[in-house]
């Protein structure tokens, strides 16, 4: 399985929970914590994440930075 | 575990395949949370950088709730009066005819007030982009009807339900303008999903493209949602987008070049 991670802009996420539903592997979950603007932000729990950007397509505030593993270099 | 510590764990070895491109300014977006206008703004501008255009492009801002457009389209950006988005598109395009020139306007703005200028400049063949967000409400002043509202939909000024027979039937701005020859590109597409998201995305680039073939008008209408005019909460007012707006609203292309 290929490992990614996500990083949310806790201060811009509005918390619509609509990157929570794209998740495939339900990575995501709304923080007990609240941001500056009042907003309960998304948290990325799980580790099972494949980078698979679904989160980042769907959230309207461009909250969402997505990273994946390298894949190995093939051997010549 | 906060994300903070697994992001140090992982981030030897991994590429990053997805950030904010630079043609968005950092301005936080003032839309409600969910609303579709966000994802419209990125994967256009989105787009843009990735054709590499953001310099040799200008885009016309509506009035509605994405009046503040040029503060966070990091391009050459034009304010229109309410409506007149295609009319002030069409000025632009005629004096600097080797720029890319889009509009971006709501259904309030396209198909109410504006229907003169969007017809016109299509039956024109304005060789511009429109891109038309249609949430079938006013959502800027408060939830009214628009022309595109559903039938039996409820809004602020038609609270018992869209009464067809005596308020008229919902407006099909999309399938009127794919009838006029000016029309080159015509399709209907949504960011309700990942997957919509990337087929409405590939759409404003074909859209760009055919641009530059100066042969008329490109019209992408992006069906989306309205959660604070809806009264609903996001994952709700797209499921609801999915059961209502669509089987009316079907997406897909209208109308397509014809290959050569
Ligand atoms: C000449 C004029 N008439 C009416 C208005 C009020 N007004 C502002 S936005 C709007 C409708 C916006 O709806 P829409 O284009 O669907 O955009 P949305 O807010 O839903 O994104 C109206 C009627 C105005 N600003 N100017
Ligand atoms: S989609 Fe974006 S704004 Fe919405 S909860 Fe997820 S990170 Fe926050
Ligand atoms: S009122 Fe509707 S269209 Fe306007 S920002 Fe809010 S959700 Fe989006």
């Amino acid at each position: 399985m290929i490992k990614g991670y996500i990083e949310i802009n806790k201060d811009i996420c509005k918390g619509c929970e609509l990157c929570i539903e794209a998740c495939p592997q339900g990575s995501l979950r709304l923080s007990t914590h609240i941001n500056t603007r009042g907003y309960r932000y998304v948290e990325l729990v799980e580790q099972n994440c494949t980078g698979c950007t679904n989160c980042a397509l769907v959230c309207p505030d461009v909250a969402i930075t997505v990273f994946r593993e390298q894949k190995p270099k093939k051997a010549v | 575990m906060s994300t903070d510590v697994l992001t140090q764990e992982l981030q030897q070895g991994f590429d990053c395949v997805y950030e904010k491109p630079d043609t968005l300014t950092d301005t936080r977006f003032h839309y409600c949370p969910g609303c579709g206008h966000g994802v419209a703004h990125r994967i256009l501008m989105e787009t843009i950088q990735e054709l590499g255009i953001a310099e040799q492009t200008v885009g016309v801002a509506p009035v509605g709730c994405s009046v503040f457009a040029y503060h966070y389209m990091n391009i050459d950006m034009q304010e229109a009066a309410h409506g007149r988005a295609c009319a002030v598109a069409t000025g632009v395009k005629r004096v600097l005819p080797d720029r890319y020139v889009f509009t971006y306007q709501g259904d309030g703005d396209l198909a109410a007030i504006g229907t003169a200028e969007t017809i016109h400049a299509v039956n024109r063949g304005e060789n511009i982009l429109i891109v038309f967000i249609n949430n079938a409400i006013y959502g800027m002043t408060g939830g009214q009807m628009a022309p595109t509202t559903l039938a039996k939909m409820v809004t602020s000024t038609t609270p018992y339900g869209r009464e067809t027979d005596w308020i008229g039937f919902p407006l099909k701005m999309t399938d009127l303008v794919a009838h006029l020859p000016g029309a080159y590109y015509v399709t209907r597409q949504a960011v309700h999903t990942p997957n919509a998201v990337r087929k409405a995305k590939k759409a404003i680039r074909n859209a760009f493209e055919y641009q530059k073939l100066n042969k008329g008008t490109c019209f992408v209408e992006i069906v989306s949602n309205c959660p604070s005019g809806w009264k609903m909460n996001p994952s709700d007012s797209n499921k609801w987008l999915e059961e209502n707006m669509l089987p009316f609203y079907p997406l897909g292309d209208l109308k397509v070049p014809e290959k050569a």
